[in-house]
């Protein structure tokens, strides 16, 4: 007998479930809360400060924040557009030929996507040291780009595969060139997953931490994650700062992961599920 | 040619990885396994090994148990349902650099608002004692750390097993129910075992993340007291500064820890190929 089901039981769902979504969202309000308390409530034992201080989020560019939050820019730019810009082709074509060494091809995008810049750290910093690429930008969007091309390639591959054929055929009969039917068929088609693509690496690229605290060591080219962390002082730490910078950092990457939070978790289950 | 083009980047990648990890002797000349054997006289290292395995098995265990739950509840149909699953996002796309941040500031001995709270609870009667310092005693600590594990692992871990859920046809329900099953029964003879291939999946996802987790332990201890706090993660970076040979040793170690388990992600996978 398919129960109808009963209205109190659906309201004690949601009860819980706003329950359980309100404290996976505590620290990020303490965050808030603690990037506007003034200075001298700082060290109040307070839940909230009697005074709000809007101030944090002005004179936080009188700091290295601008200078930071400019290299975090690029390098979640630069890492996007190198990932797509390799990933693409490279889904296409696995998408479309069977060339030998495909599986093997597939099977090692899959492997790479386990594979976390953490394990292989020491490698990755004696090879940068070795070509004289400490301290640079460009070697921050390279590691990223590298570590995040497996996920695009991946999620790419899904949505090329599903595009038909005969849409390609139809419009290479019609007198489209190869080059063109990929802008104007197979592009536009698999533009969700381009997206998702993009906003996922910009995202890794943006909260990478332990490549960028190796690679880097001067203020000129830590992005924001490291920077941050030069509130910390020995003695004294600059909390007001640090959580102002928190919050630029961290509301509007939420915003973006919520635009494209179900088709992240299909890509990533993608190996199995396939 | 362009499968040339295309794939050198991937191969390159993946070939320089193994290359500059595993011969750490051509890194330091004629090293041999000079730097394994002064790995395995650390005296902080068995602590560390164990202190790992506790690490990964606690955060893992408990972040699929809770996701389990979590997305079972997030599953039922009530309003507002997109709203509150977007509150889980969150810790999920946040730094973790700053979500640890923002733990250690709520632990602050002195003014720490989880303190504040469990102060009005009751629960910790002096501020700045050596009971208020959480972060201070290296067990307590450690814990506090397990639990910030946990909090930024379960939002993924919940999405996927939903995913899971959402694959499940209605029909396998309603014949079960048919038959006469309990709503407890259809969850342990029907939910689980076909939930199986996405809970693989968000079991090892988690424990490579949680294995190769750094940012939450460096923020909120540096692996201190001493090294009782310390990761195989953390203990890495920590030789890395002085020791860079015996650094990559433990590295080695590291790698070949996350090729086995790739190796067991690879082979669950294909055993689930052949069933379906």
């Amino acid at each position: 007998m398919p129960a109808i089901k009963p209205r109190p039981r659906s309201l004690a769902y949601a009860g819980l479930a706003y329950i359980v979504a309100a404290i996976f969202l505590l620290p990020y309000v303490e965050m808030v809360v603690s990037a506007l308390r003034p200075a001298n409530e700082m060290l109040d034992r307070t839940y909230v400060p009697t005074h709000w201080n809007w101030h944090n989020f002005v004179d936080i560019w009188t700091t290295d924040f601008g200078q930071s939050l400019r290299i975090s820019l690029e390098v979640a730019s630069g890492s996007t557009l190198l990932v797509l810009l390799a990933a693409i082709p490279a889904a296409y074509y696995t998408a479309r030929y069977r060339f030998l060494g495909r599986t093997t091809f597939l099977l090692l995008v899959l492997v790479t996507q386990m594979f976390q810049p953490t394990a292989m750290l020491v490698g990755i910093y004696r090879e940068f040291l070795s070509f004289g690429l400490i301290d640079s930008v460009i070697a921050l969007i390279l590691v990223n780009a590298g570590f995040n091309l497996a996920f695009a390639v991946w999620i790419l591959n899904a949505y090329i595969s599903a595009i038909p054929v005969e849409l390609e055929e139809a419009a290479s009969i019609d007198g489209a060139s190869r080059v063109g039917t990929l802008f104007r068929i197979v592009l536009p088609l698999a533009l969700p997953g381009i997206v998702t693509a993009l906003i996922f690496t910009f995202i890794n690229a943006w909260n990478e931490f332990i490549v960028a605290l190796t690679l880097t060591t001067s203020p000129a080219t830590e992005p924001l994650t490291v920077m941050l962390n030069s509130y910390i002082g020995q003695y004294q730490v600059d909390w007001s700062h640090l959580f102002a910078g928190s919050v630029i950092a961290t509301f509007p990457v939420i915003i973006l992961f919520a635009l494209i939070e179900g088709k992240v978790v299909s890509g990533l289950t993608a190996g199995s599920i396939k | 040619m362009i499968a040339v083009v295309v794939l050198w980047p991937v191969v390159i990648m993946v070939r320089t990885a193994f290359q500059k990890i595993s011969p750490d002797g051509f890194i330091l000349g004629q090293a041999g396994w000079r730097n394994f054997v002064f790995l395995w006289q650390e005296p902080a290292l068995p602590g560390i090994l164990v202190r790992t395995s506790i690490w990964v098995l606690t955060v893992v265990v408990i972040t699929m148990l809770i996701a389990l739950a979590m997305a079972q509840l997030f599953n039922q149909e009530f309003p507002g349902r997109r709203v509150a699953r977007w509150a889980l996002i969150a810790p999920w796309a946040a730094s973790v650099v700053m979500t640890a941040i923002v733990f250690r500031w709520s632990l602050n001995a002195d003014n720490g608002i989880i303190n504040v709270a469990l102060h009005d609870l009751g629960l910790m009667p002096v501020y700045g004692t050596d009971a208020a310092d959480w972060l201070g005693r290296p067990v307590v600590a450690f814990a506090w750390m397990m639990l910030v594990a946990i909090f930024v692992s379960v939002p993924f871990s919940t999405y996927a097993l939903l995913a899971g859920l959402q694959a499940i046809p209605t029909e396998t329900y309603e014949a079960a129910r048919i038959d006469g099953a309990g709503a407890w029964r259809i969850y342990i003879a029907i939910t689980l075992p076909l939930l199986r291939p996405a809970f693989i999946v968000a079991l090892l996802i988690n424990v490579m993340n949680v294995f190769n987790s750094f940012p939450i332990i460096w923020e909120m201890t540096r692996g201190g007291p001493g090294h009782q706090t310390s990761t195989t993660t953390t203990f890495m970076y920590q030789l890395k500064q002085s020791y860079i040979g015996e650094s990559a040793a433990m590295s080695v170690v590291n790698f070949a820890l996350v090729l086995l388990i790739v190796l067991v992600y690879l082979r669950a996978t294909s055993v689930q190929g052949r069933a379906a």
